[in-house]
């Protein structure tokens, strides 16, 4: 059995940040594995665990600086990874569309039971790459999974999937499918220092447009981002200013007045 | 007598194809929101708005959807809840039928789980979770990037197109609508499809019902260690408060389910609402800001908690919460 996971790098932008261009300025951005991702590197981790005979293969789209964040998922129990990236990509804007087609390529060359991807990515915060890959190599698929069973023989996945409002739906998809798993749907694992030496010797792939069979067509994108600001604050709160021991004074005057301690 | 399928004589340049949304019976507010977001795009688009009802009590939904600003419902009259398969089947062939320039889905979790595969099976260009849109001569949404923390707008070159819009953001339909009903026939076969919904589940109850309480403390990523939950609940205690917390305390399993607050846990009403250590994401957001007073602790004064809080404390928690607890012990 071949359990694909999807791994993203994503930016995160610091507290006091500027935007320069189109972007968050680089020396603004920390970039670390995804969280959803971390995720589903755990489920498929926690897979091969328990099941005979699994590899855990993750798939990147990013430069070589990502290849720190994938040697993490490594760390923490993926065989091997692929990563793919060449000038075109580099140059490229990349929509749901042109991810799918890459990550598309590597499902037809990897040819896994299972692909795990992250709900989302909080970068960009789309949701959509996992169910639109599902779509393009005819896998069976279910967004937004908390909860999950495999049944002995990998060919069917019991799950629950976490609708608003408190409630849970139970599915039953058949397998290969794409899972895209939520935060929460187990704890995932700290890279052990065994495990970062491990990753060490472990093969990140790198792959071209060209090694996949697609040319520069496959990143065109009719989607383009023309403008990124900071939202104007909203906010008419009423600070409390002062240390903290003044601000509290302030704070639980407003809890006395509005009557709510004691009760 | 089975229905004939709605035809329109490839009239539809322009048109909007919206699709509602329901659950267990009832349509979801992300349905009316849907309409007043397809109705404005469709009037920018100088076309007409359709709305799509899929499974369930479609004729019963479609008298309820019939508000103003719709001009035509399809009704698809197969299967009794949300399939993703029988969603993306359905509308895909009505996308067909009515060649829309536009398919416009909720951002909700079924919409997470159908409208990327029409998106891709159409080869429609996709934008996710619109906070705002417009179109002149091209489409244009606005979107937000790095845990909300800016904004972009992105330029769509191609239509006919995709778009997710997110909840809350566009007010819900009012007022009685004149619109066509026309059933959609599509067929559906449930047990052959790859997936196949057995059942609900509703998170446990529990000991506390966050949802009754009138004073909340609740708690975020910022108290960073579950030893900290320690100082929270002395606050707690002398303060008789109920303690609540954002989804990332849950995920890390230092509290359980039924204490999370948001779209995916549950809505409060408080009389005050005190967030810690919470930055305010968009889905913790949307359970909490019924809240009569919201008072927020955060060291970022750029959080988002602080645009929709009455009350802002700039500043570090393990500094103010013990100063908070003297004042009342």
């Amino acid at each position: 059995m071949k359990i694909l996971v999807t791994v993203k790098e994503v930016g995160e932008a610091a507290d006091d940040f500027e935007i320069e261009g189109l972007d968050v300025g680089e020396r603004f951005l920390e970039y670390d594995l995804n969280e959803w991702d971390d995720y589903a590197i755990e489920a498929g981790v926690q897979l091969a665990e328990e099941f005979d005979d699994v590899e855990v293969v993750s798939a990147t789209i990013g430069p070589e600086r990502s290849e720190e964040t994938i040697r993490m998922a490594l760390a923490k129990g993926v065989d091997r990874a692929v990563r793919v990236w060449d000038d075109d990509v580099a140059a490229a804007d990349l929509d749901v569309a042109a991810k799918t087609r890459l990550l598309a390529a590597v499902v037809e060359e990897e040819e896994p039971d299972l692909v795990l991807s992250g709900v989302q990515a909080n970068d960009d915060n789309f949701g959509a790459t996992g169910v639109s890959l599902a779509d393009e190599v005819g896998f069976e698929w279910a967004a937004v999974v908390n909860h999950l069973e495999m049944a002995e023989d990998f060919s069917t996945a019991s799950l629950h999937r976490e609708l608003e409002g408190g409630i849970e739906e139970l599915t039953e998809v058949d397998l290969p499918a794409v899972l895209t798993i939520q935060t929460g749907l187990n704890e995932p694992r700290y890279a052990s220092l065994r495990g970062i030496r491990q990753a060490q010797s472990k093969e990140i792939a790198p792959k071209t447009l060209a090694d996949l069979g697609l040319d520069a067509s496959a990143v065109e994108s009719p989607i383009e981002r023309t403008a990124m600001y900071e939202p104007e604050s909203e906010s008419d709160a009423t600070y409390f200013e002062g240390d903290a021991d003044e601000q509290a004074a302030r704070l639980a005057d407003v809890l006395r007045e509005k009557g709510v301690v004691g009760r | 007598m089975k229905p004939e399928p709605v035809t329109d004589g490839g009239e539809a340049e322009g048109d909007v194809l919206a699709v509602a949304e329901h659950r267990r019976g009832d349509l979801r507010d992300v349905s009316f929101e849907a309409i007043t977001a397809g109705r404005q795009l469709a009037d920018d688009l100088g076309g007409e708005l359709h709305i799509a009802v899929i499974a369930g009590n479609v004729d019963g939904f479609a008298e309820t959807l019939n508000r103003e600003g719709v001009d035509t419902i399809h009704t698809v009259d197969a299967g009794e809840e949300f399939n993703h398969d029988l969603y993306a089947g359905a509308v895909e062939s009505l996308f067909e039928e009515v060649e829309p320039a536009a398919l416009l889905a909720p951002n909700s979790v079924n919409g997470l789980d159908y409208a990327p595969a029409v998106a891709n099976a159409l080869d429609l260009p996709y934008v996710a979770d619109a906070v705002d849109f417009a179109y002149d001569g091209g489409f244009e949404a606005t979107r937000e990037m790095y845990g909300s923390k800016v904004e972009t707008t992105v330029a769509v070159s191609e239509e006919p197109f995709a778009v997710t819009v997110r909840g809350g953001e566009w007010p819900g339909a009012e007022g009685a609508g004149d619109a066509a009903v026309e059933p959609f026939e599509y067929e559906f076969d449930g047990d052959a499809a790859g997936s196949r919904v057995v059942g609900f589940e509703e998170v446990a109850g529990g000991d506390v019902d966050i949802a009754e309480a009138e004073f909340l403390v609740s708690i975020g990523r910022g108290i960073e260690e579950e030893e900290n939950l320690e100082l929270i609940q002395e606050l707690v205690e002398v303060t008789g408060a109920t303690l609540s917390s954002s989804r990332p305390i849950v995920d890390n399993g230092w509290l359980p389910k039924n204490r999370q607050v948001g779209q995916s846990g549950k809505q409060v009403t408080p009389d005050v609402y005190l967030a810690i250590g919470i930055s305010g994401a968009v889905q913790h957001v949307a359970g909490m800001k019924g809240a009569e007073t919201i008072v927020a602790v955060n060291t970022d004064p750029n959080a988002p908690i602080f645009d929709i809080a009455d009350y802002g404390v700039v500043g570090d928690l393990f500094d103010v919460v013990p100063a908070l607890i003297s004042e009342f012990k």
